[in-house]
């Protein structure tokens, strides 16, 4: 919201809101305090669990109707899924994963990362519709505002027959931890935890912290935690205050996802490792004796 | 089963990337080229299929002519044939989703793979584009695929935010595969000799009638500021006073 709203604001363009799913009429009242020029409400059935030609459909719809030119979205599992589709579908130019943007005259120049974080792009799009999927941890978030926006419902329209796709089920792993992405702690773990039990050290740090966990590609790959907690170049990007690298050597493809965080603490038995290279501050030691060590003198700081 | 997979040429992985003096694109010469890793993935998922079903795994690349090279790679692990898009210049997603609808459209597969994002441009958007540009359905980072037995359906399951979704497609679809669907296949010397008699058709973008267009155009590339190492502490007590009184974010 706040990259439309600036952008918006940039261009003189009116700003409106999409809210999409099935009953959201609390969140389309909570989005009405954002000062956009409406707030579109598209609940319908369909969008419980929406698959993507649905999702696709109802955002070419609402872009349509109120004649948008920029499509301005968050990158998520989701946005990522079904964004590209309503590309195609209009004609569209779209950027994924876009870090910053320049207004030169009636261009706008946005800017991505490539190559797992070492080459930054300019790219510009062509066309009269334009999509911009934009990384959450680059921009700022949107403050609410004293004037409330009018919510129009979208009466949209979805032809089942055309979706040939079906949502079968859901498997939820329900956790009382912060959202990687929006968590100001993560503990992260990687090869050298060596398994769950590795990964249970980190866990209790992080809940100790009111932190989130999150792993390297190969802690993911064998199977020692979920793969939504995979943070590098093909799982999540995060920036907190205080980032942990536990038992991860550091690869380029890792510190993609986590490079902008503020403080970095690397803790490996490894003096070469290149996670040293990025962290803030590098402890050399065997995170099974260092981890309930710090687990330890942390809590020791609470009591005092 | 016919299943049509991407094959895209990408510097190796571990390998350190150079921009060029004028911006305009990496520095190659003296680079390593690999097969896109989550290609690899989808081309393992191809011949799989092809084990348990029979049919053909065609290949395809969009690329210069280098890309040859990669799909020869891909060859070796066993798909029968490889398609190759001629295009020398900076393909956006679009162009690359488009010259795939153009060989769908042509060889009628049941199924085309691809890995989810590429490790190189990063935009993870050609499958979904492709998806759209047929009409067909799709599935997203997959984790797993089930074929049903007549393979009019498979049943994917899907890496999502907090879990997993299980999705029914209709086929023909576009799959984009997740590193969890599989480890692929080292190709063997005997597979790489046979490899070098299989053939590549290449194809130029206005043969397959792709208008060479971009809807989004690079301006210029510049070398990302690198962080920098901040000091070696010598215990888990200097760590937590560092923490606490220097950074203050604990």
């Amino acid at each position: 919201m706040s990259v439309g709203k600036e952008l918006a604001g940039h261009l003189h363009f009116p700003w409106h809101i999409l809210v999409m799913g099935k009953g959201i009429s609390a969140v389309a009242e909570e989005a009405a305090r954002y000062g956009a020029s409406s707030v579109l409400s598209a609940d319908h059935e369909l969008l419980e669990h929406p698959v993507a030609q649905v999702s696709a459909s109802v955002v070419a719809q609402a872009t349509t109707a109120v004649e948008a030119t920029f499509i301005v979205a968050p990158v998520t599992p989701w946005t990522k899924d079904f964004l590209p589709r309503v590309a195609a579908r209009l004609g569209a130019g779209m950027v994924s994963d876009v870090v910053g943007y320049e207004i030169e005259g009636n261009t706008v120049v946005f800017q991505r990362t490539m190559y797992a974080g070492a080459v930054n792009a300019a790219v510009m799009i062509t066309t009269a519709v334009k999509i911009i999927c934009a990384r959450p941890t680059a921009f700022p978030k949107a403050k609410p505002e004293e004037r409330p926006s009018a919510i129009v419902p979208l009466s949209i329209e979805i032809d089942p027959a055309s979706i040939g796709t079906t949502f079968l089920s859901y498997e939820d792993r329900p956790s009382e931890r912060p959202d990687l992405t929006e968590a100001a702690i993560v503990v992260a773990g990687g090869r050298g935890t060596k398994g769950r039990e590795g990964f249970q050290l980190l866990e209790e740090l992080a809940d100790l912290l009111g932190g989130a966990v999150g792993a390297s590609r190969a802690a993911v790959d064998l199977g020692w935690v979920p793969a939504d907690l995979q943070i590098g170049q093909t799982g999540k990007i995060v920036a907190p205050s205080l980032y942990f690298a536990v038992g991860i050597s550091g690869a380029i493809q890792h510190v993609a996802g986590m490079k902008d965080s503020k403080v970095i603490v690397a803790i490996n038995k490894d003096p070469e490792a290149p996670i040293f290279q990025v962290a803030t501050y590098g402890l050399v030691a065997d995170l099974f004796a260092a981890i309930p060590t710090f687990v330890e003198a942390v809590k020791q700081t609470k009591e005092a | 089963m016919k299943v049509l997979v991407a094959c895209k040429r990408v510097p190796d992985p571990s390998a350190k990337i150079k921009v060029k003096q004028d911006g305009s694109s990496i520095e190659a010469e003296g680079l390593k080229f690999v097969i896109s890793a989550l290609d690899e993935v989808a081309i393992e998922e191809g011949l799989r299929m092809k084990e348990r079903r029979g049919g053909e795994v065609i290949l395809f690349s969009v690329g210069n002519v280098q890309a040859e090279e990669q799909l020869r790679m891909g060859l070796a692990m066993g798909a029968d044939r490889g398609i190759l898009v001629v295009y020398e210049g900076f393909p956006d997603s679009d162009l690359v989703a488009r010259a795939i609808a153009a060989i769908f459209r042509e060889e009628q597969p049941d199924l085309v793979l691809m890995g989810k994002v590429s490790p190189d441009t990063e935009a993870g958007q050609v499958g979904q584009l492709a998806a759209e540009y047929l009409g067909l359905p799709q599935a997203t980072f997959a984790s797993k695929i089930e074929l049903d037995a007549d393979g009019s359906k498979a049943v994917v399951t899907r890496e999502v935010e907090g879990g997993h979704e299980r999705v029914e497609v209709q086929l023909p679809a576009v799959i984009t595969c997740d590193f969890r669907l599989n480890t692929p296949r080292y190709a063997s010397v005997p597979m790489i000799m046979k490899a070098r008699a299989k053939p590549i058709t290449k194809a130029p973008l206005d043969g397959l009638g792709v208008e060479a267009i971009a809807k989004v155009k690079l301006r210029n590339l510049l070398p990302s500021p690198q962080r920098k190492a901040g000091v070696r502490v010598e215990s888990v007590k200097d760590l937590l006073r560092c923490l606490k009184e220097e950074a203050k974010v604990i």
